[in-house]
């Protein structure tokens, strides 16, 4: 019997552009080296794969959509720690370029380059108001537990 | 044989950039990873020959600097 793929299952709840970081190093490293590679985004997390990457309303109703522009898309994450008003994963970023390690994006983008799947959390979306539409179109389904649970069965998951 | 530096990469890039070069080649084609000592040289042959493609040789350049040739198989 042929060795079955080793399994990599994110849960990505944190928008915090530092777990981002994390998030999208492990996935697009364990996609490098033959996982397969699930990210689930939850809550926060979903500010990460939407369309708009910078201020919007976006969502469905008066408060979503409020919620949707204080949140902002990938440009705006903040830092989990001394933010700055959102200046530091601006200064960040500088300084991960500076220094030739991969930037969020260049990390979202390998994540896609190798294939990592990226699922959207239903329960979420519907508090948030948002659709698939609203996501970078490499989230390519909505899912409940139910089906995370079986997507990411037999291999490794986190929470970050 | 062409030639992919990737001296001034850090991880997960190593191996990322190396996995990306190798799923644009073709069976049996050949590249030459420039690395440096240290976390790239452990890992980056490991990865290659963990999914399947074949480490032909690996040789000491220069200061801290490696070359390692990879057969797409």
């Amino acid at each position: 019997m042929a060795d079955k793929k080793k399994k990599l299952s994110l849960i990505v709840f944190s928008g915090d552009f530092d777990k981002l970081v994390a998030a999208f190093t492990l996935a697009s490293g364990a996609a490098a080296v033959n996982y397969e590679v699930n990210l689930f985004f939850t809550f926060w997390g979903l500010n990460a794969v939407k369309k708009a990457k910078g201020r919007r309303f976006t969502g469905k109703g008066f408060l979503a959509r409020v919620f949707g522009f204080l949140m902002g898309g990938r440009k705006n994450v903040p830092l989990s720690r001394m933010n700055f008003g959102g200046m530091s994963p601006r200064l960040m970023t500088g300084m991960m370029k500076k220094r030739n390690v991969a930037t969020l994006n260049e990390l979202v983008e390998a994540s896609i380059a190798l294939g990592a799947k990226f699922y959207a959390c239903e329960m979420s979306m519907v508090i948030l108001g948002l659709t698939l539409d609203d996501f970078i179109p490499e989230v390519k389904e909505v899912l409940g537990v139910a089906k995370f649970l079986e997507i990411s069965q037999d291999g490794e998951t986190l929470f970050i | 044989m062409e030639i992919l530096d990737i001296t001034k990469e850090h991880c997960p890039m190593t191996f990322v950039k190396t996995k990306l070069r190798l799923s644009k080649m073709k069976r049996g084609e050949r590249v030459e990873v420039l690395l440096l000592e240290g976390e790239p040289l452990d890992n980056v042959p490991k990865s290659v020959t963990e999914q399947g493609d074949k480490v032909i040789g690996i040789a000491h350049l220069k200061s801290g600097i490696h070359s390692v040739v990879i057969e797409k198989c």
